[in-house]
């Protein structure tokens, strides 16, 4: 494959990726906790590279599950005593991220590890870093990483669609006919967690929140089905990447950047000309009714 | 035999005492409502009774038998409220959430699954919207397909949290029918209802709760002007129409 199309395809799986995995995060009105976890993961990954002295793949897909259920769970207990949940959100977020900050300083030296990295990733270099085993070269270390998290949350997605959907609608029914509410929220928080360390090195963590948040947001406007909800947001999260990607060779600028960019103008369509709450939509077919009104 | 026997419940929400030492026990196939006026901890009696809120102390037993081993016989119609009916799902899907128990972990509804739940939207007159999106629905149709749902539970005790807030005629009717079918099944309802006009009508047993229990027992003992005015306490002005109904107990 060429270089080009290692880019693509990274761009890609993190638009999928994310955008399945975000978009019950939007429909649970849990977008803040994407945007909180995408940046503590830094402190999972920091903290991985402290316990194995390397930036290898698994031990960082570990910290950040470590630390994104941590996350999950001190806003949580925040909450639960008594903190506005946004307050608590804001709270666990800055510090947790700042740890991971001061923590980075200190090894700064030792490995390309650097805030500036972490919050805009860089997906030009990509394919440079290789899986090579035994001097054969597998392909980009982030196309695995990522490959390996999209089937981890699709399985669980398939495996437990049921008890996401009824504990998303409704919490409370569900906790009582025996739907296990917490583990799937904890579960989800995972799978977040996940998806935002596997795409970290490609878009950085604040691109993330935008993949994570925006195909889910835009789905929302153009199906009113749940599981076409989940596809969509795939592929729009494709989308996004493919335009992102396009724009980014025409105009000489940050492909991460015109990737996040093409999720709001890719929403913004949406809100525009959804077929079923498009703004403008709404307006044409008011006035189509009134002259119907008029007419008759 | 007591269907639901509630020993001395104690709640506090935002630091401060909801329910107080609650007991009562109902017998099986009544409908019980829960009187009270706002604030009172009506429906936070109902959730701290399915043990979806922390209760500070108390037990709750179901036919004898602690709550927590006997969630499959219980029903729950929750505030209409408390659901995002933006959600994106339709009519069948809700009512086939009630029948989770009998479909089980990682499987999928089968067919006699969605035939029964079919029969239950049809009962409350709803087999035409079963694949409408939910906030299509109005406000009555939304509450038959909780109501729906809950059949579809296929229950022996329900807990109906303020069923006729905010719903037309006929679908306040559609909900007594049920209340009276099922009670003739010998089903036990717990209702929290707030409109004191119809409390003669509706229910055979009552529960007049005002933090702790005012009263409880046979609607004819309980639902007396003096229990109310204990109840209410000053706002007891408000209800200048509602003892013309309890006059005659009085």
């Amino acid at each position: 494959m060429t270089y080009t199309m290692w880019i693509i395809l990274t761009g890609c799986l993190v638009g999928v990726t994310c955008g399945v995995t975000g978009s019950i995060l939007v429909l649970r009105k849990m977008s803040m906790i994407a945007d909180a976890i995408s940046h503590t993961v830094l402190l999972g990954i920091v903290g991985a590279f402290f316990v194995t002295q390397s930036l290898n793949g698994v031990p960082m897909l570990i910290g950040a599950g470590i630390v994104g259920i941590l996350t999950a769970l001190f806003v949580e207990m925040l909450h639960s005593s008594g903190v506005q949940s946004d307050a608590a959100i804001g709270i666990v977020f800055t510090s947790l991220f700042a740890l991971g900050v001061v923590l980075i300083s200190f090894i700064g030296d030792q490995v390309h590890l650097d805030v500036q990295h972490a919050l805009m990733g860089e997906i030009a270099f990509v394919p440079w870093d290789t899986l090579t085993i035994n001097g054969v070269s597998y392909g980009p270390v982030a196309v695995w990483m990522l490959g390996a998290v999209l089937i981890i949350n699709l399985l669980l997605i398939i495996l437990f669609y049921k008890e996401i959907k009824m504990s998303t609608f409704d919490a409370q029914f569900a906790t009582l006919i025996g739907v296990p509410v917490v583990l799937i929220h904890y579960l989800l928080m995972t799978m977040v967690s996940l998806s935002t360390v596997a795409s970290f090195d490609s878009v950085g963590a604040i691109l993330v929140v935008a993949m994570l948040i925006v195909p889910g947001a835009t789905a929302y406007l153009l199906t009113d089905r749940f599981l076409v909800l989940l596809i969509l947001s795939g592929v729009i999260g494709i989308l996004s990447a493919l335009m992102g990607y396009w724009f980014a060779v025409q105009l000489n600028v940050s492909i991460a950047g015109s990737m996040a960019v093409a999720t709001g103008v890719l929403f913004l369509a949406a809100f525009l000309f959804s077929p079923k709450q498009g703004v403008i939509t709404r307006k044409f077919r008011n006035s189509k009714e009134e002259t119907i009104q008029q007419s008759a | 035999m007591y269907a639901l026997s509630v020993k001395d419940i104690s709640v506090t929400y935002d630091k401060q005492l909801a329910l107080e030492n609650v007991s009562f026990a109902v017998p099986e196939g009544s409908i019980t409502g829960i009187i009270g006026p706002n604030g009172a901890g009506k429906s936070t009696l109902i959730k701290s009774i399915l043990q979806l809120l922390p209760t500070l102390s108390g037990s709750v037993e179901i036919f004898n038998k602690p709550i927590r081993t006997q969630k499959k016989i219980i029903g729950y119609v929750p505030q209409r409220s408390e659901v995002d009916w933006d959600f994106p799902t339709n009519a069948l899907d809700v009512v086939l959430m009630g029948r989770y128990n009998h479909i089980g972990l990682f499987k999928r509804a089968n067919k006699k699954e969605v035939a029964w739940a079919k029969a239950c939207l049809e009962k409350v007159g709803m087999q035409d919207y079963a694949t409408r999106q939910i906030s299509q629905l109005s406000g009555g149709q939304q509450q038959r397909v909780f109501l729906a749902r809950a059949m579809a539970q296929d229950a022996k005790v329900y807990f109906m949290d303020e069923p006729f807030a905010g719903v037309d005629a006929s679908t306040e009717k559609a909900i007594i029918q049920l209340m009276k079918e099922w009670k003739a099944e010998g089903k036990t309802v717990l209702v929290v209802h707030h409109d004191l006009q119809t409390v003669n009508d509706y229910f055979d047993h009552v529960l007049l709760l005002n933090k702790s229990p005012i009263a409880y027992g046979e609607t004819q003992s309980v639902f007396t002007l003096d229990n109310l005015e204990q109840a209410y306490g000053g706002k007891i002005a408000f209800l200048q129409k509602a003892p013309s109904t309890v006059k005659e107990y009085t």
